[in-house]
């Protein structure tokens, strides 16, 4: 059976329809690079530290209450057994969480070596990495800022429009249903892609730079007492992990809408600026 | 059909697979890249520097009045935890242990125009100050202690360093690696420069939570450098050296744990 003789034929995209947008300029297509290359290394990086002591608290100290997250591992008759603790609950994580294998050997340790730079335990060279790659990730934070601003990039692109807030429940049923804008809406970030790039940028990003300048003995006497509005040093620590956290989830939904959307036309994009536009179909016609 | 459609379906199973297999292997690529410039000096050096331009921020941001936070009597932990070594087992050590710490003497010295000697009496009857800070681990945990002690700063200004002197290196008692038959000296050591060294929070502290400073916590003297890590913080203080610089100490990095390779400014 051939499908095209029967079917009707699909109106032929004009040239106008497919036409290729300059979509990402130059500076932000840099910046999204270094920004990929300095997050990457920072979290792998981070699981490393985060081994020295695998346990996070709440409050000031490490000492006055148990931990709410813990990666243990425990000899029992059955063997070794990796544990994750969350809230005072025990999970079996073995292979992955407490207990995992390091050039084959069974080896206790909080995050798998597979998921940290460097992969062996090694405190002081994985801050090395966290400490200077955190420059890096900074300043490229401050000049992105600085140019989503002046060259308007942010009111023009990122800040949604009052009529598409409107439409914020019909975006998430085109989400839901995989389906992506096409012709002219697809010039566009929608709605829902705006409102978690604003949130990643002006939320999640400062809060995991904040929380971890926290952490700074000396950035801590800035202003004496300022910690305590993350609620205390540990809480820094922890909050420093959760937004690390929902970085990692934003990249997993981020990857998959890539490949989603078409990954080589998005990879382009933001490569080499240049993105061809979906066809644009009157039936298909997805609201922004 | 099925059969155009079953090798269609083949064929992006095995592109699948391949793309798979391609970014797994990109990864571990890029992990032993990583784990091989982990061993590589001169790269090491670089991300090293960063220390540099953090210390320089701290400086700016963060200059000598500003005060490390102090809390109040009860956000005091039960036990102060004890890390790294909690009982040295040095010969002299023991001595002094066993006769209480009567024949203690702080040695100033080195780059000083008046050498000291201090017993513990004499450093207790000197001007004292008292803060409950935060101690935090390079390892992430963190403990909040009273601690009571001589503000270095007075020490130093008894001792009149020369106008060489950048750094206050603390000696102490403690052997990281146990007697070592070829008599290498492993003691613990650190170093903090001038500016740090005069900080108000910067004391030598002999009480720990209004008792005597405990083994476990670096007794009869520890430094308390409030602005950096713990291992900053040296416990069992032997004796205090004023130098120009500490390229030719022991690993020439400033402390047992820089030796090893951490970062000499901990304020991190």
């Amino acid at each position: 059976m051939d499908i095209e003789a029967t079917a009707p034929a699909p109106a032929t995209p004009t040239a106008a329809e497919r036409r290729r947008v300059y979509r990402h300029r130059l500076p932000v297509r840099v910046m999204h690079w270094i920004n990929v290359v300095c997050l990457t290394i920072l979290l792998m990086s981070g699981l490393n530290i985060f081994n020295a002591h695998p346990a996070l608290y709440w409050g000031d100290d490490s000492v006055k209450a148990p931990p709410w997250l813990l990666l243990y591992g425990q000899n029992t008759a059955k063997g070794p057994v990796g544990k994750t603790r969350i809230a005072g609950t025990d999970f079996d994580t073995t292979g992955v969480l407490g207990i995992s294998k390091v050039n084959g050997e069974t080896t206790a340790r909080g995050f798998p070596s597979w998921a940290t730079i460097p992969g062996p335990q090694w405190l002081a060279m994985a801050r090395h990495w966290h400490l200077f790659f955190a420059w890096i990730f900074v300043v490229n934070g401050i000049a992105y800022v600085l140019y989503t601003i002046f060259s308007r990039h942010l009111v023009r692109d990122l800040v949604p429009t009052r009529d598409e807030l409107k439409h914020i429940g019909r975006s998430i049923v085109d989400h839901l249903k995989f389906r992506h804008p096409t012709g002219d809406a697809a010039t566009r970030y929608n709605v829902l892609q705006s409102l978690t790039y604003l949130i990643v940028i002006f939320g999640l990003l400062p809060l995991v730079v904040l929380a971890g300048m926290a952490m700074s003995p000396r950035i801590d006497t800035v202003f004496t007492g300022w910690v305590n509005l993350l609620g205390g040093r540990q809480s820094a620590r922890s909050l420093h992990f959760l937004a690390a956290m929902g970085l990692v989830l934003f990249v997993l939904v981020h990857v998959f809408e890539v490949i989603v959307a078409g990954v080589w036309n998005e990879m382009r994009s933001m490569i080499t600026g240049w993105y061809r536009l979906p066809a644009d179909s009157a039936k298909e016609k997805v609201h922004p | 059909m099925s059969k155009t459609f079953t090798l269609m379906r083949a064929r992006q199973r095995d592109r699948r697979q391949l793309l798979r297999g391609a970014v797994a292997a990109a990864g571990a690529a890029v992990l032993s890249g990583c784990d091989r410039l982990s061993n590589n000096p001169a790269f090491v050096e670089t991300l090293k520097s960063a220390q540099n331009l953090s210390h320089a921020a701290g400086r700016i941001v963060a200059p000598r009045p500003a005060l490390a936070q102090e809390f109040s009597q009860s956000e005091v932990a039960p036990t102060f935890r004890g890390n790294g070594t909690l009982n040295p087992m040095d010969a002299d050590y023991q001595a002094l242990r066993q006769a209480g710490f009567a024949g203690y003497r702080l040695m100033v010295a080195g780059l000083v125009e008046k050498p000291l000697e201090l017993s513990l009496d004499e450093l207790r009857a000197m001007p004292s100050r008292t803060q409950i800070t935060r101690h935090d681990c390079v390892e992430g945990w963190s403990c909040i202690g009273k601690w009571k002690g001589v503000p270095l700063g007075t020490v130093l200004d008894m001792a009149r360093p020369l106008p060489n002197a950048k750094f206050v290196v603390f000696r102490c008692y403690d052997s990281m690696e146990g007697p070592t038959l070829d008599g290498r000296d492993s003691r613990y050591y650190e170093s903090i420069d001038l500016d740090e060294a005069h900080h108000a929070q910067t004391i030598l502290a002999y009480d720990l939570n209004d008792k005597a400073l405990p083994v476990l916590n670096g007794a009869p003297l520890r430094c308390r450098v409030e602005r950096q890590l713990g291992y900053k913080q040296a416990k069992y203080v032997r004796a205090i050296e004023l130098v120009a610089s500490f390229a030719s100490i022991r690993g020439g990095k400033g402390g047992y744990w820089e030796d090893e390779g951490y970062e000499w400014y901990g304020g991190i």
